[in-house]
């Protein structure tokens, strides 16, 4: 089957090769440049677009987003699916909140601790019990929210503020701006992916589950460690919320599973697994997040004015035209390949 | 070539129940865990069992019960259908919309029928599109019907102004406050849908093609059967379900709130499905194992608060009830 797919791309002229090519490099590269092209209309249409204000404003407020898809995306690529990191996220700015009077570092230390222990948790239901991905971490997002609800005791917990959390609300921790944080997350996500065994082994596993498990991958274990940094990476993104809001809130970070699994997509990483780009989940944060913005920079305008209704209607939208996109090329590909019949 | 088992090879450690308690687990269980809960609430829980405390109780399982008989069908091809809470909003706020417009007050009847015709002929066109992204697109249902759910109460806010619409409609609320007999409007409307498609999903062709959808997608589509067409009729059927159980709550309410309305209400029907014995991977469907999921999944809840458990440790309860339900059905298939 391989060898009659590669005869054939290999048989066809060099235009259309090029042309193949080009579409590949689309589809790869596609979110990044609808970034740059979204970047560029902003810039041109807004005075204040192109400011380091704005610019940390959205990458600040995007920085929960971005470690949760972070950690999603590492899910995604064993096949997988974290249902329970809106929850979690919940749970552990609550659980930041209660640590605050430690101080800052305490705090963020508990809220990564307690997402540690929950994606544990989750990758042992997953691996061991054999529990499919999406109902274990459904169950946890049950699960997780009632657990914030115990700790807070049903009421809000507000945090113990000191100056450090003052600065985390306007989007610095220790003197550093967050986005500087977000990037570095990725870049060791990326290394992590790219460069080191354990990242294989999760493409590995995504790839195709059984061939891993022959081959003697530690399939369970590997399992375990990527719900685990799922976990973590939601856990932190509780703490930010918590300096958001000086509050662990059990009811806020509804649905922000949904948004990471949207970025994720748009990032162009499959939901089958075996397949995708810890940079993409990054791009499709900052679309998702710039789209907002523009919208924001549009409304300041006053020619239209649309609410936040509108803005989960574009979302959607956005989800649609991104995904279809992407579903005629990849479909394109496989057909060419041989791996799908063109007919219906 | 023989066929390495992974359940076999890998995890023979494993803890596996004896194989006849397994088979009736699968038979059963679900029927034993509801009837262990009613016992223990017809002794430990007060008023249990006056009609009117069960009748509330069964008021509240309908809507979920409904969508989740939906998702039932949804899951046997295979698929999911993450969109149902939001088409539920959307419903609500459009049926809201309708019977609230000025021109239509004044004709409470043709107000009425225009405001439950119209939502569920658009929803079930959002149901029809859920399947054709699935079908014409390829996209996996998680992310087809994830376009919706993001998009859906959207619609609902923007129709309804992001305003709460609050509504004193005797014709409409009949849906969720009325009663034939004395048995509250959708309860029985619960029991016919849950029969009709029970009733579909055993006997007729329909419910075999769904069957065969979900256990083996390429064989059924070599034997001939429509499959794409299948997989509309289902995202169909599950939107239109989904509209009848956002009519439901928005009569219960007096008012449609788009931003409340069927919350959560995907991952109510996903559990009640889940737990009543339909299996994520397809192929296999119990409309009546649904039914009695749904009623476990809320008496538990239910239960609970009564008991004076907080709302906290009850959903912590319930996810470890669904995550117990998953696990041993799991060991039956193993």
């Amino acid at each position: 089957m391989a060898d009659i797919s590669t005869t054939k791309v290999s048989g066809s002229n060099r235009l259309a090769t090029g042309w193949t090519r080009s579409k590949s490099t689309l589809q790869r590269q596609g979110p990044l440049i609808a970034l740059v092209i979204l970047v560029l209309f902003g810039a041109f249409r807004y005075d204040n677009f192109f400011s380091t204000y704005n610019f940390l404003t959205v990458v600040s407020y995007n920085t929960t987003f971005g470690l949760i898809a972070l950690g999603m995306t590492f899910v995604m690529m064993t096949g997988g699916i974290d249902l329970s990191v809106g929850s979690l996220a919940a749970l552990c700015s609550v659980v930041a909140a209660l640590a605050s009077p430690f101080g800052l570092l305490a705090a963020i230390g508990a809220a990564a601790l307690a997402g540690l222990i929950v994606g544990l948790f989750n990758g042992w239901v997953i691996a061991w019990l054999r529990i499919p991905p999406f109902l274990a971490t459904l169950a946890m997002l049950l699960a997780a929210r009632g657990m914030a609800l115990v700790l807070a005791k049903d009421a809000t917990v507000s945090v113990n503020a000191t100056s450090d959390w003052a600065g985390l609300s306007q989007g610095i921790l220790f003197g550093i701006p967050l986005p500087v944080f977000l990037l570095l997350a990725y870049a060791i996500g990326s290394i992590v992916l790219n460069l080191t065994r354990f990242g294989r082994h999760v493409l590995a596993i995504g790839g195709n589950e059984e061939a891993a498990r022959l081959m003697g991958l530690p399939v369970e274990r590997i399992k375990l460690a990527v719900y685990a940094i799922s976990g973590v990476l939601a856990g932190l993104a509780g703490a930010l919320l918590a300096g958001q809001t000086f509050t662990g809130s059990t009811n806020e970070a509804v649905g922000w599973e949904l948004t990471a699994i949207a970025a994720v997509v748009v990032g162009g990483t499959l939901l089958t697994g075996g397949m995708g780009s810890v940079w993409g989940s990054l791009v499709g944060v900052l679309l998702l997040g710039l789209v907002f913005n523009i919208l924001d920079f549009e409304n300041g305008f006053g020619f239209i004015s649309l609410g936040v209704s509108w803005q989960s209607v574009i979302r959607g939208v956005f989800l649609l035209i991104v995904v279809l996109v992407q579903s005629r090329l990849t479909r394109a590909k496989k057909v060419r390949l041989g791996q799908e019949p063109s007919g219906p | 070539m023989a066929k390495l088992d992974p359940a076999t090879t890998t995890v023979a450690h494993r803890f596996v129940l004896p194989e006849r308690l397994r088979n009736f687990g699968q038979t059963y269980g679900g029927l034993t865990a509801l009837l262990l809960i009613i016992l223990y609430d017809i002794l430990f829980r007060p008023h249990f069992l006056q009609v009117q405390s069960l009748y509330n109780d069964l008021q509240e399982v309908a809507p979920i019960a409904i969508i989740a008989t939906g998702m039932t069908l949804v899951i046997a091809t295979g698929g999911i259908d993450l969109s149902v809470g939001s088409l539920m909003a959307f419903a609500g706020a459009m049926a809201a919309v309708i019977f609230l417009s000025p021109a239509l007050s004044n004709i409470p009847l043709l107000g009425n029928m225009l405001a439950l015709i119209i939502p569920l002929i658009v929803t079930g066109l959002l149901g029809l599109f859920n399947g054709f992204l699935i079908t014409r697109f390829r996209i996996q249902p998680i992310i087809a019907t994830l376009v919706l759910f993001i998009a859906g109460r959207g619609m609902a806010l923007v129709l309804s102004n992001d305003k709460l619409q609050d509504f004193n409609n005797p014709g409409f609320q009949f849906i969720g406050q009325g009663s034939v007999l004395g048995v509250p409007f959708q309860v029985i409307l619960m029991i016919i849908i849950v029969a009709v498609f029970a009733v579909i999903m055993r006997i007729t062709t329909f419910g075999r093609y769904v069957l065969a959808t979900g256990g083996n997608e390429a064989a059924a589509r070599l034997a001939g059967i429509p499959v794409n067409r299948v997989k509309l009729a289902v995202y169909t059927i599950s939107a239109l379900l989904a509209a009848l159980a956002g009519f439901i709550i928005i009569a219960i309410n007096s008012s449609s709130d788009a931003t409340r309305v069927g919350l959560n209400g995907e991952l109510d029907a996903i559990a009640a499905v889940a737990v009543g014995g339909t299996p994520l991977t397809g192929g296999q469907a119990s409309v009546p194992g649904t039914l009695i999921g749904a009623l476990i999944v809320y008496l538990i809840g239910a239960t609970l608060v009564s008991q004076n458990v907080s709302f906290g440790v009850a959903q912590i309860i319930k996810a470890a009830i669904i995550l117990l339900a998953v696990y041993f059905q799991r060991q039956r298939k193993g």
